[in-house]
This record gives C-alpha cells, structure tokens and sequence, in this order.
C-alpha cells in the first residue's frame, strides 16, 4: 500500500515543508515562530531521511535510527532555545527577535 | 704562579655584592667596617704582590717579564679573534694595583668621618667596592676588550658615585652629564678596538704590543685618508682615553663630577679613574710607538694645550673642588704629554718613565690634596673660597698635610711631584721645544693657583669669623691624611727607572739640574706670587683681574667650553640632525603606519553594516549563498 505512493510526493512535500520553514525563519519576529519555523525544518530533514532508507535501502534501519536520533537532539534543541527564549523575555519584556540587540556593539 | 692574584680583583666584588645586597640589613657603621676590612685585605695583598714582582719573580735579568696567571677564554668569534678575561701583570699594571688600593683603603677609611650620617651609607661603600673591583680589573686585564669591559665598569660606579646625592638636581645632572660625555668617547674607543682586532686578528696586549708581534711585525698597507688604517684605529683609541682622562675637549665632566662626594672625588677623579686614558695609552704605548707616531705627536700636543688651558682656568676659579678638578686635568696632561713625547728603549723612554712616575706621586698627592679639601669643606660646610680663611689655626693637621701635598704639586724637591714633574720636563725639552714650553708655564701656574688656594683657605682674612667654630676632622680622617702626606714626602725617592720603562728593560736616570732647576725656578715664582696676592688680603688679585678682563673673564667661564658644547649639541645636532631625523621618523615612518591603520579603520567602518548583529539577515545572506553556491554547481 505504502509503494503505491511514489518517492516525489514524499519529496514535494518535504520541500514544501522545508521551504515554510525557511520562509517563517526569515520573515518572523517572534522567536517561538522562529523556533516552530526551525522545528519544520528539521522535521523535513528527518522524513527524508526515513524515506531515503525506504526506498532506497530497503533492507537497512540507518536512516530511520538517524531520524530518531535527530528528533532526540532537536527535542533538547528546543529545550535549550526556550530557556533562552524565557530569560530574554524576563530581561527585555518580549520575544521579538530584532528586539535582542545588547550584544551587538 | 701569582694566581693569588685573582683575590685581589675579586674580593671586592664580592664585598659590593655582600655590601649592595644586604648593606641595608647592617647599621651603617658596621658595613663601613666591613668594606674597610676587605678592602685592607686586598691593599696587603696588592702591596705583596708588588714587593714579589719587582723584587724576586718578575725580574729577569734586567727585563720584566709579564706575567699571566691566570687566563681563561670567555667569547669565542672565529678561531683567531676571541675575548680572554684574565689577569696580566707587569710593572705598570702592578704599580696600579699599589695605586688604586692604597687610595682606595684611605678613601675607605677617611669616609668613615666624612660620610657619618649620611644617608645610605652602606650603598656608598657598595659602591666604593664596585668602583675598585672595575679600577683593578681594567689595570690587570690581559686584552684590550676586558679592559673595554671594566672601563664601562668604571663609568658606571662613577656615575652612580657622582649621583650619589640623588636628591640633589645639580648632582643628577653631573652625574648624566659624566656618563654621557663619557659614554661618547667610549663609542669612538670601541670604534677603535674593533678597527684594531680587525686588521690584528687579536684583541690581546701580549700580541699587540710585542715589537715583534701581530700587528707591528706585518706591514698594514690600507690607508683611510692619508693614514693608515693603524694609526686610524690608535687615534680612535686615544679618543677614548681622552673622554675618561678629560682631555680637551672632553674636560667639561670633571668639574661638574666634583657634586659628588668629596672623598668620591679623591679617589675616582684625582687618583684613579680619570687616570685610566694615561694608563690605556701606556699599554698600548709600543703600537702608538712602531705603528702610529703621528698619534703619538698629537697626543703631545692635546696634552700641553690641556695643561696650559686647565691651568689657566684654575687660576681663577672660587669653588675649592673646581681649582682641584682643573688642578688634576691639568697634571693628567703632563702625563699624557709625557707619552706622547716619550721614544722606546732604554732613556729614550724617559717619558713613558716621567708619565708613569707621575702618574704614581700624583695619585697620592691629589687624593690628599682633595681629603685635605674635604676636611676644609666638613669644617666650614662650604665649598666656597669667599666662606674660608684664616684656617691654619683650627685645623693645624690638615693645614701642614695641605701644605706638603701643594709643595709637592708646585715641583719644590724634596717631594715626589718635583722629582715627576722634572722627569716629564726633561723628556719634553728633549723632544719639542713647543710643548716643554707649555708644560714650563703650566708648572709656574700650577705652583701658583695651588699656593692660592692654600692662601685662600688657611691665610687669607685670618680674622674671619665663622657661624661655627671649625674644628679639626676625626681621627678616621686624619689618619689617611697623615698617611698620604708621608707617602708623598717619600715615593719621590723611588729609583723609577728601575722598574718601570717603555721596554721594561731597567735603566738609570739621574736629575738633570739645568732643567730642575728652572722648573723649581718657575714654582718658587709662582708660589712667590701667590703670597703675594693672597697671604694678606688685599686688592691685588682684584686689579689684576680688572686689568686682564677679558682674560679673566673667559678663563673664569672655563673659555666657554660648556657653551660650545652646548651650541654644538643643542643647536646644531638637535637642529640640524636630530630634528629632521624626528621628523622623518613622525612623518614618514610613522605616517606610513599611520595610513595603513587609519585606511583599515575607514574600511571597516564603512562595510560594517554588514554586520547587522540581526540573526536573520545572517541566514537570509546564508541561503542566499547556498543558492548561488549550488545554483553554480548545478549550471555550471
């Protein structure tokens, strides 16, 4: 059932995805956006990854381990982002990213 | 065989070390008595070493033989030309040794009544054994680099004993301005030394000096405007000489250098230091001799010109110090004349002899003369002549000491500058009538501002009254002064000739009394003038200096030497080389620097809008060259 969807449709739809993620990366202010935009990104990554060893390698589970291991690291990712994400909000009172400009000079 | 000798140039380097590093730790008397002793250690030891040398090992035969105990090789820069540090001795280096550590002993042991309370006085006798521990090792050392070596050495602990009351600006200037005009003298002498090794292939004085050897035996053709590259080096060399000895024009520190400590001056500028530039040209005296003769004539003549000028300016000068200081240029140019009128061998070095000999009286007859004045200055606290007079009565010791040391200084026999000083005069009179008669009128002055200033200080307004009663100095300044005096009474019956000559080959002299006698003519005239003048106070010296006002005005500003210098330095060299030099430096070669930074921060302030410190510019400009990076890849 599941070969009956072709490798493109996978594809187009990772690229789809990838491609929001990069447009909300760039176009967003607030970094929960920015940090969901990223989400989408990795995940894009990820589903190419399990869809390359399906049809690919059929035999083979190393792209649906590294898919795993990527969601792992990304979940800590995202740890570490809000936690940053709530102490810039604690000392400049908002998220918006064009707002964190301290270190700049 | 000597090798004991070593002791002598290294206990009092380690006595400065001992003294410099933990003199503070001690009360000051008992680093002062430390240092005496050690210092006394080394007198006995160089006196012995004397007495074994002269009388049983150095001699063969009639000749001295030099002696090298010890000698070890410390640079090496090709298989020919290395820098040895080691210990030579023959009779001039030994007389030395007697010298230096006879006076040194005395000066020890006199600044214990003179330096009492001073503060830092355990520095100062640190810094009277770093000056000996230089003295001795420039007199002993075996190559004529060692001898550069120690002779920095020596400017150094003068330097530091000139500046010795650093609080004192005039003191500090003093002391800048002897290391400085020293210091510059010592760049041509260094010049020289290397001009020397190079065409010699040796820096030692057992291969320089040999008639035979290195450099006399093999003719050097190359020739530097006119000269020889040999007599280049030699001039150069006695540049050197001249700086440390104040010859002109290299006199102006000496005066100055009389800010430091009075017993300082005894020992550095009266008796040894200054005396080095006569001892340098002695040691090299048979390559001026066989390689360079014209040096050797111009030597005579910078020497009697000095003379006459130093003994003019004498004449009137007030600060007692300042006559003393011009008092030693004068007689360090008699010895410097002497050489260079002296010829090789046997009486023919009669002024290699004379300059040797007077070399030796004048070491103890000065530093008396200088003790003496310093005991004057710890009884009235003053340099001046004006706040003197009259002193006979209270200091009845360094009254008579002062009179035998002026006696001796005025050539009257029997004390041992008439027997130098006459020595010298003949060895003139032989060579160059001109000189002899510069050196003639130097005597008669000599004899005259000597017997002023004796007048000055101990006749004079006898009624002068003083704030303070003076009283005669401690006993620890007396005894070096009675000491002196004794010396001075007998060192001139020393048969010279017997142990110190151009060739070290022993020969006799005896007094030639038709020159004797003229020259204890013109010291009896001039002391005769003197008492003149200035036994009673009276208006003579006045009228004279009225009547002679030019003259005596230019000799009482020193002929304006200082101010040469001065415009020589401050408007000419700073003006004309110094200043374009900064501004080259400024303009050019900072400004080349200058532009690179200054275009770097223009750059950099203008492309840094680039660096927008916003996160998504950065990614922005990230996928932008990843899509340009690939879009290559793939049309490309």
């Amino acid at each position: 059932m599941m070969s009956t969807i072709p490798l493109a449709a996978y594809l187009i739809l990772t690229a789809i995805m990838f491609f929001a993620g990069v447009y909300g990366f760039l176009s967003r202010r607030n970094m929960l956006t920015i940090l969901m935009s990223l989400e989408l990104m990795l995940n894009a990554a990820d589903i190419n990854f399990v869809v390359f060893n399906k049809y690919l390698y059929p035999g083979q589970l190393d792209g649906a381990f590294f898919a795993l291991f990527a969601i792992g690291v990304s979940a800590a990712e995202t740890a570490i982002a809000i936690a940053i994400i709530i102490n810039i909000y604690r000392n400049i009172k908002n998220i918006y990213v064009d707002e964190v400009s301290k270190m700049k000079y | 065989m000597m090798s004991y000798t070593l002791i002598i140039v290294v206990l009092p380097l380690l006595m400065f070390l001992f003294l410099g590093l933990l003199g503070s730790k001690m009360k000051p008397v008992v680093a002062g008595i430390i240092g005496t002793i050690g210092m006394s250690a080394v007198t006995l030891l160089s006196w012995f070493t004397a007495a074994t040398y002269f009388f049983s090992v150095g001699k063969v035969g009639e000749t001295f033989q030099a002696i090298v105990p010890i000698n070890f090789e410390w640079l090496r820069f090709t298989d020919k030309l290395h820098i040895d540090l080691g210990i030579l001795l023959d009779p001039i280096s030994v007389m030395m040794l007697v010298v230096i550590t006879t006076v040194s002993l005395m000066v020890h042991i006199y600044s214990f009544g003179y330096m009492k309370g001073e503060r830092g006085f355990q520095r100062y006798y640190a810094l009277l054994s770093l000056f000996s521990f230089s003295m001795l090792g420039l007199v002993v050392a075996t190559n004529i680099f060692q001898m550069y070596i120690f002779w920095e050495l020596v400017g150094v602990s003068s330097y530091s004993l000139i500046g010795f009351y650093y609080t004192k600006p005039s003191a500090v200037a003093a002391s800048k301005k002897a290391f400085i005009v020293t210091r510059f003298a010592d760049l041509f002498f260094l010049i020289g030394i290397l001009l020397l090794s190079f065409y010699s292939g040796t820096f030692s004085f057992d291969a320089l000096t040999a008639p035979t050897g290195s450099i006399l035996g093999k003719t050097i053709t190359d020739t530097f405007m006119g000269w020889s590259v040999i007599s280049w080096a030699m001039m150069l060399i006695f540049i050197g000489g001249a700086g440390k000895s104040a010859m002109l024009p290299f006199h102006i520190w000496l005066p100055d250098a009389m800010e430091g400590p009075t017993p300082v001056s005894a020992l550095i500028h009266a008796a040894t230091m200054v005396v080095a530039g006569v001892f340098l040209v002695a040691r090299m005296f048979p390559v001026y001799y066989f390689g360079a003769p014209e040096v050797l004539t111009i030597i005579s003549y910078i020497g009697a010109a000095t003379a006459l000028f130093a003994a003019i300016v004498a004449c009137t000068q007030t600060d007692i110090k300042r006559v003393l200081a011009f008092s030693t240029i004068s007689q360090i140019a008699y010895m410097i004349t002497a050489l260079g009128v002296s010829g090789y061998g046997g009486h023919e070095g009669l002024g290699y002899m004379a300059s040797m000999f007077h070399l030796f009286t004048h070491a103890f007859f000065k530093a008396l003369l200088f003790l003496g004045a310093g005991a004057v200055i710890h009884a009235v606290h003053s340099n001046e002549m004006d706040s003197m007079g009259g002193l006979r009565k209270y200091l009845p010791i360094t009254h008579i000491t002062f009179l035998i040391a002026c006696l001796s200084i005025s050539g009257i026999p029997p004390f041992s500058g008439f027997f130098s000083k006459d020595e010298i005069l003949v060895a003139a009179f032989d060579q160059n009538k001109f000189v002899f008669a510069s050196l003639y009128i130097s005597a008669g002055l000599t004899a005259f501002y000597m017997f002023r200033l004796y007048y000055r200080i101990f006749w004079g307004n006898s009624n002068k009254v003083y704030k303070h009663t003076p009283h005669e100095s401690p006993v620890s300044m007396s005894i070096p002064l009675i000491f002196l005096a004794t010396l001075t009474l007998v060192v001139g019956m020393i048969p010279f000739s017997e142990f110190i000559s151009s060739d070290k080959t022993v020969f006799h002299t005896h007094i030639e009394w038709s020159i004797a006698s003229m020259s204890i003519l013109v010291g009896v005239v001039g002391i005769v003038l003197a008492t003149v003048m200035y036994r009673k106070e009276n208006s003579l010296p006045d009228k004279i200096a009225t009547t002679f006002k030019v003259l005596y005005t230019s000799a009482y500003h020193k002929f304006y030497f200082d101010e040469v210098w001065m415009f020589v330095t401050q408007k000419v060299i700073f003006n004309g080389i110094s200043k374009p030099i900064a501004w080259f430096d400024r303009h050019v070669v900072d400004g080349f620097m200058n532009l690179q930074s200054t275009a770097t921060n223009y750059v950099s302030r203008k492309i840094k809008f680039v660096q927008s410190g916003e996160i998504q510019d950065y990614a922005w400009a990230f996928i932008m060259g990843t899509v340009v990076i690939i879009s290559l890849l793939i049309f490309i």
